[in-house]
């Protein structure tokens, strides 16, 4: 527990320019996450998770503006010049994309996609980055890796295409790995498979990760501690088991009574919140769920309600918790 | 112009170098033509560097305006030179011209289109800017203002409509790159760490090279007319040198007298550009993996 984290976020903001003017699309994200440490990222689309992921890899348009503060083994990212992330990233810190299909470049061999980044950001020569890509791609499950090193990404089902991406973030064994949605774009079957590859690899190495998801089980199955987001804010966090055994905020509970049953078709809506997720352009002064909350009052509505720690280290941005928590809540 | 963050899901791959495209090519029926028309021109520059039927920069007045005969297949000029042989050469300096031109065009536009979409921003904006205040000055405004200070030629004119096309090629390049840019492959590729150089090498250049290529055809085709204007106007090719340009020029005051020497100039720069238009159409059509892939 004295270890010091890995990663540090504090009070982590980005406003973002659309059509409609600036937007705040995070608000006041923070976190810790200590080497080897797992961390879950859930909420609807639209709630901020990429945007959170992306400004954490400095990938953010440059119009985008980042507050607070990101620090890597104590050294500040935010403001960060590009030319020293681009050695941070793949290196230290890598990304797994939801859409494997476009995540490869159509015109380069795999191979060689996967042993770019070993070349450039370690000393090896072209044959060793080479073998090694070979032993990634096996390791990641790839079948016939040393013949098929040379195939363009089109040669290869979705579910192989994310095993490809999935060697090629883990190239030069990143201390921290982001996988945004790394199984939304697959096939049931094969969501579990790669879940689990990636769950294997992260603890084989001891990295760190942080699983971004819309699906409660794959965040209730894959991490140690998660956080809810909606609208921008982080509205519950804490241990995993204990944000399940006594889910605080009334949008957790949502999204829990709204999880798509076992079996049940993939893309199932959230149908009972009722209601929609806010336009960024005009997010609530208060709670960004109050409009869509069942126990809101007038107090929800005038200011962002600050975190209430409702258990060890297990914290919820409601101030209605003594009401959701007792008998609304859905409990385990 | 921001980057979509999250992933468009069924955007395609891109065009990999397609098999069967020489079988998909023969059956195309402007590709062929049009490179029909195009190798016919340039086989007659070819030509022209190893035989002539007369030397075309031999003057003869005791033979001029003769009209077509078995030994000038298209007849003689005022100044009793070949009309055969002032085509043939003509050909070389437009090819040239055109060649040196594009290359102009292609290697400063491409650049500058590949710099503004990789930094974004200022330097984006003042690209931009520079390439629109580029564009509002015609090559043949811009071969007036250059002949008035390095006096008129081949190189001015050269130079001129290189120059003009700089500024096609940035906007071409700037606005497909950005496409790539937004793809999700290079975040994904910015994601293992690599830099803006890198990306604009390996990603973006390959993946809008037949774009490229396509534009740099029919870019060919508006050297060749505006080659042919400056000569005409006398601000190109200088004489003796034939030129396409100038042997309108000499025909106009004889247009009554003897109208097909306008003729034989006019009909070679339109099958050159014909030529080169219906290359490009064809090209585009082959190139773009949409519609490849829909035939
Ligand atoms: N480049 C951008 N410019 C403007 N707004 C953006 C941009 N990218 C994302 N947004 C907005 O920011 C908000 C958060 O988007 P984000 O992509 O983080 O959602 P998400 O939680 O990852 O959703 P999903 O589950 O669909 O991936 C959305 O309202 C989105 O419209
Ligand atoms: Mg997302």
């Amino acid at each position: 527990m004295s270890e010091a984290p890995l990663i540090e976020v504090k009070d982590l903001g980005v406003t973002l320019n659309t059509s409609r003017g600036p937007a705040q699309a995070v608000r006041g994200v923070s976190f810790a996450l200590r080497r080897g440490e797992t961390l879950g990222l859930v909420g609807e689309s639209g709630c901020g998770k990429s945007v959170t992921a992306l400004a954490l890899m400095g990938l953010l348009h440059e119009s985008a503006v980042i507050s607070g503060s990101i620090r890597l083994d104590g050294a500040e990212l935010v403001g960060l010049p590009d030319a020293a992330y681009c050695k941070l990233r793949g290196n230290r810190i890598s990304m797994i994309f939801q859409e494997p299909m476009t995540a490869l470049n159509p015109m380069h061999t795999i191979g060689h996609q996967v042993a770019e980044p070993l070349l450039r950001h370690t000393g090896v020569s072209a044959t060793q980055a080479r073998q090694e890509a070979i032993a990634l791609l096996d390791r990641v499950g790839l079948p016939d890796a040393a013949k098929r090193v040379d195939a363009y990404p089109h040669q290869f089902s979705g579910g192989q295409r994310q095993r490809i991406t999935i060697a090629m973030a883990l190239a030069c064994q990143p201390d921290v790995l982001i996988a945004d949605e790394p199984t939304t774009a697959l096939d049931v079957t094969i969501q579990g498979q790669i879940l689990d590859l990636i769950a294997g690899l992260v603890a084989e190495r001891g990295m760190s990760m942080i699983l971004i998801s819309h699906d409660l089980g794959v965040i209730a199955e894959n991490v140690e501690r998660m956080m809810v987001m909606y609208g921008g804010t982080v509205v519950e966090s804490g241990e995993t088991d204990a944000v399940f055994t006594r889910m605080g905020h009334p949008y957790t509970q949502g999204l829990f009574r709204a999880r798509p049953r076992l079996g049940a078709r993939k893309g199932t809506r959230l149908k009972t919140i009722a209601g929609t997720v806010p336009e960024l352009a005009d997010l609530p002064a208060g709670c960004t769920f109050a409009d869509r909350c069942t126990i809101a009052e007038a107090r929800c509505r005038a200011a962002l309600p600050a975190v209430v720690d409702v258990g060890a280290a297990h914290g919820v941005r409601c101030i209605r918790t003594d009401v959701s928590m007792a008998a609304g809540g859905v409990g385990a | 112009m921001s980057a979509p963050l999250t992933a468009s899901a069924g955007t395609a791959a891109i065009a990999r170098p397609v098999t069967g495209f020489w079988r998909r090519a023969l059956r195309h029926r402007s590709f062929v033509l049009g490179s029909v028309l195009s190798l016919f021109v340039l086989g007659a520059a070819l030509l022209s560097l190893v035989w002539t039927p007369w030397s075309a920069y031999d003057i003869d007045v005791a033979s001029k305006l003769h009209p077509p005969s078995a030994s000038h297949w298209l007849g003689t000029d005022v100044l009793g030179r070949d009309i055969v042989s002032l085509l043939l050469v003509g050909a070389r300096s437009t090819i040239m011209v055109g060649v040196i031109a594009v290359g102009i065009g292609l290697s400063f536009g491409v650049g500058l289109g590949l710099v503004a979409a990789a930094r974004k921003g200022w330097t984006e904006e003042l690209i931009m800017r520079m390439s629109d205040f580029t564009f509002a000055f015609p090559a043949v405004l811009s071969a007036i203002m250059l002949a008035a200070v390095a006096g008129p030629g081949m190189v001015t004119s050269i130079t001129a409509i290189g120059i003009f096309q700089i500024p096609t090629f940035v906007r071409v390049t700037r606005g497909s790159a950005n496409a790539i840019w937004a793809r999700e492959f290079v975040l994904a590729a910015r994601a293992a760490g690599k830099g803006s150089f890198r990306i604009t090498i390996e990603h973006v250049l390959p993946n809008i090279l037949s774009i490229l290529i396509v534009q740099a055809t029919i870019q060919f085709a508006l050297a060749i007319l505006a080659e042919a204007a400056l000569s005409y106007l006398g601000l190109g090719t200088q004489p003796p040198q034939p030129s396409w340009g100038r042997m309108l020029n000499d025909a106009q005051t004889l247009l009554f007298q003897s109208p097909m020497l306008a003729v034989y100039p006019g009909a070679a720069i339109a099958i050159a550009v014909l030529g080169l238009n219906l290359l490009g159409d064809g090209l585009r059509d082959l190139l773009d993996p949409r519609l490849a892939r829909e035939r």
